[in-house]
């Protein structure tokens, strides 16, 4: 006897220029913890969002019933009405405010206006006590840690009758004894009858607390299964379970001297400063190799990257950078661009581009000081440069004056691109070279990394694609959270055994 | 700006074509020439409403030197914008900075170009402070100057009780209010009567520098195959400067010459206009507030350029103060009242963006003018007070609702 709550059935949800779900079906029981699983990019947190109504009814394809109704949500309060209640792995909470305003947040105890204090905290109370939270009502949020705000989430969730739960990633931030409070708590909510759906890339975890399991994979649902007829290998086949074609221009590299070498690399994070990031990770990039950095999301790719590049990233690191043969200092960005490092963000509209100015600009930004004679720029030069570098990368503009706020994706990362081979590095880290730009443009960026390889540069390109990485690069580094779990040579590496790398739990040893 | 990138209308990657053969769009921002054609347009409303009063050479010549103070707060308030910031103390800095002038000179005689240099400096020392909490503190800007508003006008009571101080030495009160002599007596104009040769041959040599540096950059452009203007467009882009410039100097060159401040106006807002276009440190200013992410990430020294900027502001906002003090020869408790505003207001009637990354020395000093001249033909058409504030409060509104439409216009076009 088997009691379906939710059935997403053909579910189609297109971005422009991307399929971001292709008829999707999803059934959960009710009373059951139903885990989905994928890459990065496969479409879960896609899913999760037409579900909750966040991409409102009508803009996706496909029907969604929830206890045998038709749904049409045109906003998340309408599916938190129905009961379905969404946790996404960013906690949106107000940190200032105390619990109970946040969780009565859009949901006051107020009679006419005004807001009923005592009814307020004392509902609170009761929620808290059900999470398992000892603190009062009345705590600021920005007391607790990051595994009680999480829990404050789920008493909101339960303030508004939840009857279908989704957590997105809930344990990518806590530490395990904090994970497995929450896991426990999850069994208990279960027992009285709440569903959970769990967006999880721990596969123990997934193995540990569901009772079935959805794949997703490139946007389709690939099988749906009884977790007691799984085992972590069979997930893992059927998330990376894809065929590999010829997206990758050929390469035959002609591997150098070390470059650089980081040892003992240890970051923290600047939130919570008892966190370690990256734990003593050990890598070393040679000259004409393009070296792969996979891991998860949450595993410490980018911190890593940023906290080698001047330190940009994460407080209390400790390590040492070995710089052809020689041991140096990046304390600035400044500083590691005077070394020959380089770092191609991974956010280019955030972190890498001054949108509202031209390319040539953009293109100079970090080296001007090539283009310039004691302290003032040569404009002409600088025009020049850019010309240069829009003819040898190819970016599609009528001149090196267009914005770069007006440009294409792949034409805003050629200009990300050209401005770090302009400062003339000798180890360029491309953190997700690739992301969000069409094939086409991806093939011409694996080219031009092909290239500054030859040239005699060592490349770290870091990505959540596995095929990417098996596509392009010589050796790969597998990062799990914050740990180098692997270091494997093209030859050996297969998406399979790079995944049991990179969801590889490593037990915590005292540094 | 509205080609997309991937038209085909210029040929991309073939190697642009020099000498402007392709039919080429002119290169005509809207945003920054409405700010011309606006400032165009008030004054030839004005001149109309007072008969021709308002281009009169004594009046010009007034415009300039009662609203030179604003305009050189309004240089330094633009880069502060366009980095993402904003100085709300300017005005109380001005009170403070010319109450310390006149402590030095005038009561304990200190020779007046020590009493400039040690002015300048005060500010500057004023900046640094402000700088640092903002910069390196991380204080938003907008605290710190409000802070800086209240903290430095304390100091300028602290330092003149509730009484003026002056009068001030003569060098300080020509430079704000005095002429440069007529070195080589005047000349007939034939119906415009006798007017200074020195300031006309002073006039023709700014025409001479404009239109050779212009024909230099235009030059140095074709050299490197850059797309230039069509030649008519360029030489009207040297025409109407070099003829707005003769214009303005024949008729104060009829008057009294030229105002000492109009000297060191023209001479900063020439610097800092290369600064800005040219200078890494101008550069970087703009990088910072076009994105302060990528600015940091692209190794720019990003709390130094904002400790600059500020230290920068308190020298101009010094130097505003010894015009402002020279020119009423005291130095009051109550100098520089809401100069912050005036100033904020001429960068952003000038085309800076409230987020940062935009603006133009020369818009901010059109900006300003917009104002001076909406001040000045009120006064002469005998405006209430509160008409020229309603004025000025919608001309302001206007322009940032120009901004923020135009801005818009362009996203959408994407």
């Amino acid at each position: 006897m088997t009691d379906t709550i939710l059935r997403m059935s053909g579910i189609t949800k297109t971005f422009p220029g991307v399929k971001a779900l292709q008829d999707v079906n999803l059934e959960v029981r009710r009373g059951e913890i139903h885990s989905i699983c994928g890459e990065n990019g496969a479409g879960k947190s896609t899913l999760m969002k037409v579900l909750s109504g966040v991409y409102p009814h009508g803009t996706y394809e496909g029907d969604i019933s929830f206890e045998n109704e038709p749904c049409q949500f045109s906003g998340i309060r309408d599916s938190e009405h129905r009961g379905i209640v969404i946790i996404h792995q960013e906690l949106a909470l107000a940190s200032n405010l105390s619990i109970a305003e946040n969780i009565f947040l859009g949901n006051e105890q107020a009679k006419n206006g005004w807001i009923n204090w005592n009814r307020t905290n004392a509902a609170a109370d009761q929620l808290l006590r059900r999470v398992g939270l000892s603190e009062t009502a009345v705590t600021p949020v920005v007391q607790l840690g990051v595994g009680k705000q999480q829990l404050v989430e789920i008493a909101k969730a339960l303030s508004k009758e939840v009857k279908l739960l989704i957590l997105d990633e809930p344990t990518a931030a806590l530490n395990d004894e904090d994970s497995a409070h929450l896991l426990d708590l999850l069994r208990g909510l279960r027992d009285e009858g709440i569903t959970c759906v769990i967006i999880s890339h721990k596969l123990n975890e997934v193995m540990s607390i569901s009772d079935r399991v959805t794949i997703l994979r490139d946007g389709k649902t690939i099988w749906t299964a009884e977790t007691a007829d799984l085992t972590e290998d069979k997930i893992i086949s059927g998330m990376v379970g894809r065929d590999m074609e010829h997206r990758y221009p050929e390469h035959e590299p002609t591997i150098g001297p070390e470059a650089l070498r980081i040892e003992d690399w240890t970051v923290y994070s600047p939130t919570q400063p008892d966190r370690a990031l990256v734990r003593r990770a050990n890598l070393t990039l040679r000259r004409g190799e393009i070296v792969g950095l996979a891991g998860l999301m949450g595993a410490g790719r980018t911190e890593l990257a940023m906290s080698v590049f001047g330190r940009s990233y994460g407080v209390n690191i400790s390590g040492r950078l070995i710089k052809d043969g020689k041991e140096i200092q990046a304390r600035s960005v400044r500083e590691a661009i005077d070394h020959g490092l380089a770092y191609a963000t991974e956010d280019r509209k955030r972190f890498g581009l001054n949108l509202i100015e031209d390319i040539k600009r953009n293109v100079s930004a970090a080296a001007l000081g090539k283009l310039a004679k004691a302290g003032w720029v040569d404009g002409n030069e600088e025009y020049k440069v850019a010309d240069e570098f829009r003819a040898s990368m190819n970016i599609k503009a009528p001149s090196v004056e267009a914005i770069t706020g007006k440009l294409s994706g792949g034409n805003q990362q050629k200009v990300v691109l050209s401005k770090w081979i302009f400062t003339d590095p000798d180890v360029l880290i491309l953190d997700e070279p690739t992301r969000g730009i069409d094939v086409g443009a991806k093939y011409e960026i694996y080219t031009i990394i092909n290239r500054l390889a030859d040239e005699g540069k060592a490349i770290l390109v870091i990505s959540s694609e596995l095929p990417e990485l098996l596509g392009i690069c010589d050796r790969i580094y597998t990062l799990s959270a914050g740990r180098i779990t692997g270091e494997v040579p093209r030859a050996e590496a297969t998406q399979e055994s790079l995944m049991t790398l990179m969801t590889k739990e490593v037990q915590e040893v005292a540094p | 700006m509205t080609a997309a990138p991937t038209s085909t209308g210029v040929q991309p990657g073939k190697g642009p074509s020099p000498q402007g053969q392709a039919p080429r769009k002119v290169n005509f921002d809207l945003k920054q020439s409405g700010i011309y054609i606006a400032l165009a347009l008030i004054v030839v409303a004005f001149t109309v409403a007072t008969e021709g009063d308002l281009l009169a050479p004594q009046n010009l010549s007034n415009i300039i030197v009662q609203y030179s103070y604003i305009l050189v707060l309004a240089i330094g308030m633009v880069l502060i914008i366009i980095a993402g910031h904003i100085d709300l103390s300017v005005g109380s800095v001005v009170a403070a900075t010319g109450a310390f002038a006149a402590v030095l000179m005038v009561e304990w005689d200190v020779p007046w170009p020590f009493a400039i240099l040690a002015t300048l400096i005060f500010g500057a020392l004023i900046g640094a402070w402000q700088g640092y909490w903002v910069a390196y503190f991380g204080i938003p800007a907008f605290i710190v100057t409000l802070a800086g508003m209240l903290l430095f006008r304390a100091v300028t009571y602290m330092i003149l009780g509730n009484k003026g101080i002056g009068p001030f030495p003569d060098e300080i009160r020509t430079l704000a209010n005095g002429f440069i002599p007529g070195f080589l007596g005047n000349i007939g104009l034939g119906p415009l009567g006798g007017a200074d040769l020195f300031s006309i041959i002073v006039g023709v040599a700014v025409v001479a520098g404009i239109a050779i540096v212009q024909y230099r950059a235009r030059a140095g452009r074709i050299r490197y195959n850059q797309v230039v203007d069509p030649a008519w467009l360029f030489s009207v882009k040297v025409v109407v400067p070099a003829a707005l410039v003769m214009f303005l100097v024949i008729q104060l060159a009829r008057f009294r010459n030229l105002p000492w401040v109009l000297v060191l106006l023209a001479l900063l807002v020439v610097g800092y206009t290369l600064i800005t276009n040219r200078a890494v440190f101008g550069r970087q200013i703009y990088a910072v507030g076009g994105n302060l992410q990528a600015a940091t990430l692209s190794g720019v020294k990003v709390k130094s350029v904002v400790f600059w900027l500020f230290v920068n502001m308190g020298v101009l906002a010094a130097l505003a103060g010894l015009i402002f003090a020279g020119r009423l020869n005291l130095a009051g408790p109550t100098a520089g009242n809401s100069f912050e505003l005036d100033a904020i207001a001429a960068a952003f009637i000038g085309g800076a963006a409230v987020q940062g990354g935009v603006g133009k020395v020369v818009g901010a000093i059109t900006g300003g003018l917009i104002m001076g001249v909406i001040n000045n033909g009120a006064g002469l058409l005998g405006w209430q007070t509160e008409t020229v504030m309603f004025v000025k409060g919608a001309v302001l509104l206007a322009a940032v609702a120009f901004d923020v439409w135009s801005k818009r216009r362009t996203a959408g076009a994407r």
